[in-house]
């Protein structure tokens, strides 16, 4: 999270990309030259099945304003069943959080194929857009652990 | 103590334009444990790798943080690197500050803060990093070829030349795809048939070389150099060793009403055929949905004629097992369905016909043989209209956005050869670009133009209307003159966009290749590694990665050969030692992981543990078997102890760069 000089908010996004998938994808939006917001950072896994729910909550309780989970198209697995996983342990997640107030906004499963450069640079235009009106995550942000 | 280094490349001005890489190494130099930072024009250099080594050496370094471009670009270059100066190879983690910074922003000051953070996160990484050692996986000395086109027997020769097995799976009766359809090839009109039915002679004749022909792969399992295949072999109802090819019952066959797929429909078959004369295998082939012994039991014929006894009625699929070392796709091309063009009134008249049709219509073994007639009235055109990029280029949802390549070359061919052997006859051509790169392409061209005299116009027929007199009004603009043209045609020739075989799609599934969103198989790296698949041990030839023509696909075809060959000469294989690992002290035996495993890679054995009052108790823990472990990591979250974890990719390690991150 950080303000900038016109006072607009800038979300701090964790992106967590799956190796075969969205992070070529997310290299293509690069090699294309497709400009999207510098709030998002990714972290490289190996099938979005690699993240544990646990990371997600982590990046929230660090001050994280969003998480985004991007994977294979379903069916295009390169692990052949891992971003159904995925899928299904996030839906949970996800409604969790809401119900402890995280905005189901803030968390997202994207599909973002090797080939779709374009769509990763849109969907984290997005993404970034929708998170940063809603604002700072207070909600889980546990403040002793941010270094002064 | 860790001593980390950290090595920010300038990658010329690709990554200094945007991010102040001064700064970055200056900052990153300030972060605990890092002893050595530096920034240097470009890192992937041999200058660049020196500075890595040295410092490596010089340094004492325990972990190297490299910022520059993709770890897919260029992780395996530095990590050589770092293992010639004695760093374990794991030890090394790329900052992706290129495609993932300074080729997205423009803001310098956002890239630079990126940049930062980003080398945060890598520096967080590698001090979590252990040395990792990759274990070794033996190589299945044998090749499968996924389609029998040119491009496939291209590469199952080259790959048996060099004395592995090989074999070919081809979904047809016989082997040889589009080219064997094809009259002339552009820009040297040689005989197709003249010089691909040599090669599919060679690929029967080498005993290296086995042809499944009339079959499918439906099943893949495995990885590189170990992968186990299921084939299916289609019923022919004939005996493949028996059938001498003679054509005894196909003259017999009482169902002569067949259209025939070879001249797409343009010619009738019978129900038991052979698809033409130089098939490969030279086998007869009864159509299950045609014949009348198979759909109402009462015929026959063609068992009583066949004097090899080869007719098998009761013949069932066969599904063979076999194993392979590598795969390479070769699954080609088809042309789009006309349907969704009806402007061009392709279901309304036999005259209007696509590109490949026309083929057809002037090969000497073709249902006119060789004679150039209308197919509705059979005589003589005397005007004939071709239409390109039917599809191609088009951004509508009805085609394609791609250029299909070939379709100016071929069009050209068409024109040429047409006014070559009929002068009477008037050829024009619409076309949005002509687009002829290649070597004596536009020679070629040029010379249909000028010495054949076809009419050359840019614009789009809007519309072609069958008229009750036989002719076809064609109706379109002329972009440079600017008027409208009214031509009445004999013959529309269509030239529609090609896409990847249908069978692509659920094969690219199986073998866990990707895709574009074309359907065609993506390559590993569009320059540096044009026939590889990013899944390792799966190779692309031909028009199955994209159009291509059929010197490109040879080519292409050759280059997948060499890299398969590459990969069977060697006995064993590195594997990725980025597997997962149980801690067998924390396992408690649930299964958990077990069954969300995709590879079957986790057993279970029943092990003693020392207990704290001197006692043994026996546990049922669970055991990764590396050789066969994929590294996915969907075991390490489904496990509720925490006792899975992933080699290169822990917990600690991920989560350290979620830190890193928001901090």
């Amino acid at each position: 999270m950080s303000m900038n000089g016109a006072n607009e908010f800038r979300p701090n996004i964790v992106a967590f990309c799956c190796n075969w998938c969205s992070y070529a994808g997310a290299d293509l939006a690069g090699t294309n030259r497709l400009e999207y917001p510098a709030e998002v950072k990714i972290v490289r896994v190996p099938c979005s099945c690699r993240v544990n729910p646990l990371f997600v909550l982590r990046a929230f309780q660090r001050g994280a304003d969003g998480v985004i989970i991007c994977g294979c198209h379903p069916g295009d697995c390169h692990y052949t069943s891992g971003n159904y996983f995925a899928r299904r342990r996030m839906t949970l997640l996800f409604s969790m959080l809401d119900y402890l107030g995280v905005e189901k906004a803030r968390t997202r499963v994207e599909w973002v194929s090797a080939a779709e450069g374009a769509k990763f640079a849109s969907v984290m235009k997005d993404f970034v857009q929708t998170v940063a009106k809603l604002g700072e995550n207070r909600r889980l942000e546990d403040i002793r652990c941010k270094r002064q | 103590m860790q001593r980390i280094g950290v090595f920010v490349c300038h990658c010329g001005t690709n990554i200094s334009a945007t991010v102040d890489v001064h700064k970055v190494a200056e900052i990153l130099g300030r972060e605990s444990s890092v002893v050595y930072s530096t920034d240097y024009q470009y890192m992937c250099s041999e200058a660049g790798q020196n500075i890595i080594q040295n410092a490596i050496r010089d340094r004492h370094l325990t972990g190297a943080v490299i910022c520059s471009c993709s770890p897919r670009m260029h992780e395996t270059t530095f990590r050589k690197t770092a293992a010639r100066a004695g760093l374990n190879s794991f030890m090394v983690e790329i900052a992706n500050i290129r495609e993932q910074c300074s080729w997205i922003h423009k803001d310098k000051e956002d890239a630079t803060q990126k940049a930062i953070a980003i080398g945060r996160a890598a520096i967080a990484k590698v001090l979590l990093n252990t040395p990792l050692v990759p274990g070794e996986s033996p190589v299945t000395k044998r090749a499968l070829v996924i389609g029998g086109g040119i491009a496939g027997i291209q590469a199952a020769l080259d790959i048996a030349e060099a004395g592995f097995e090989v074999d070919i799976v081809e979904s047809k009766p016989t082997i040889g795809g589009k080219m064997t359809q094809i009259d002339k090839t552009f820009p040297t009109l040689d005989c197709a048939a003249c010089i691909l039915t040599p090669k599919m002679v060679d690929c029967a004749q080498n005993e290296k070389i086995h042809i499944y022909s009339y079959s499918e792969v439906v099943k893949v399992k495995g990885f590189v150099g170990d992968f186990e295949v299921t084939i299916k072999k289609k019923a022919r109802y004939v005996d493949e060793n028996k059938c001498t090819g003679c054509g005894a019952c196909i003259e017999k066959c009482p169902m002569k009403k067949v259209p025939d797929e070879f001249n797409l429909g343009l010619s009738n078959r019978h129900a038991i055929y052979i698809p033409f004369a130089q098939a490969i295998p030279k086998v007869a082939t009864i159509d299950a949905m045609q014949c009348r012994m198979l759909t109402s039991g009462k015929c026959g014929i063609c068992s009583k004629v066949c004097t090899a006894g080869a007719i098998d009625y009761k013949q069932k699929d066969q599904f063979i097992e076999q194993g392979y070392g590598a795969i390479v796709v070769a699954t080609g091309f088809n042309p789009i369905s006309l349907d969704k063009f009806d402007e061009f009134a392709y279901s309304q008249s036999k005259d209007v016909v696509s590109s490949l049709e026309f083929e057809r219509l002037t090969n000497a073994a073709g249902p006119t043989n060789g004679v150039l007639l209308r197919p509705s009235d059979g005589k003589h055109p005397h005007t004939i209209v071709f239409v390109q990029c039917v599809g191609s280029r088009d951004t509508t949802c009805r085609g394609k956005e791609y250029c299909s390549k070939i379709c100016c070359m071929y069009t050209a061919k068409h024109a040429l050869l047409t006014r070559e052997k009929y002068p009477d006859t008037e050829v024009y051509v619409f076309y949005i670009d002509v687009r002829t790169p290649g070597k004596g392409f536009d020679e070629f061209y040029r010379r249909a133009v000028e010495q054949y005299g076809v009419h050359y116009i840019k614009g789009m027929v809007g519309k072609v209307v069958p008229r009750s007199d036989g002719k076809l009004e064609v109706q379109a603009s002329d972009l440079i003159m600017g008027e409208q043209l009214h031509i009445d045609a004999d013959l529309v020739v269509l030239a529609a966009a090609m896409e990847s075989d249908k069978s692509a799609r659920p094969l690219a599934t199986m073998l866990t290749a990707s895709m574009d969103t074309n359907d065609f198989f993506t390559e590993a790296h569009p320059k540096l590694r044009p026939v590889e698949s990013p899944t390792a041990g799966i190779f692309l030839a031909g028009a199955c990665q994209g159009p291509k023509d059929i010197p490109e696909t040879v080519a292409q075809a050759g280059a997948a050969a060499s890299k398969v060959i590459g990969l069977l000469v060697k006995n064993t294989l590195k594997g990725n030692p980025c597997v997962a690992q149980s801690d067998e002290l924390m396992c408690n035996g649930c299964s958990s992981c077990e069954k969300v495993c995709p590879y079957g890679a986790i057993t279970y054995v029943d092990k003693e543990f020392k207990m704290p009052n001197r006692t043994i108790a026996i546990r049922r823990v669970a055991q990764v078997n590396p050789a066969v472990c994929q590294g996915c990591g969907a075991c390490t979250v489904a496990c509720p102890s925490g006792a899975m974890d992933l080699k290169g990719f822990s917990n600690k390690e991920i989560l350290a760069e979620v830190d890193a991150i928001c901090r």
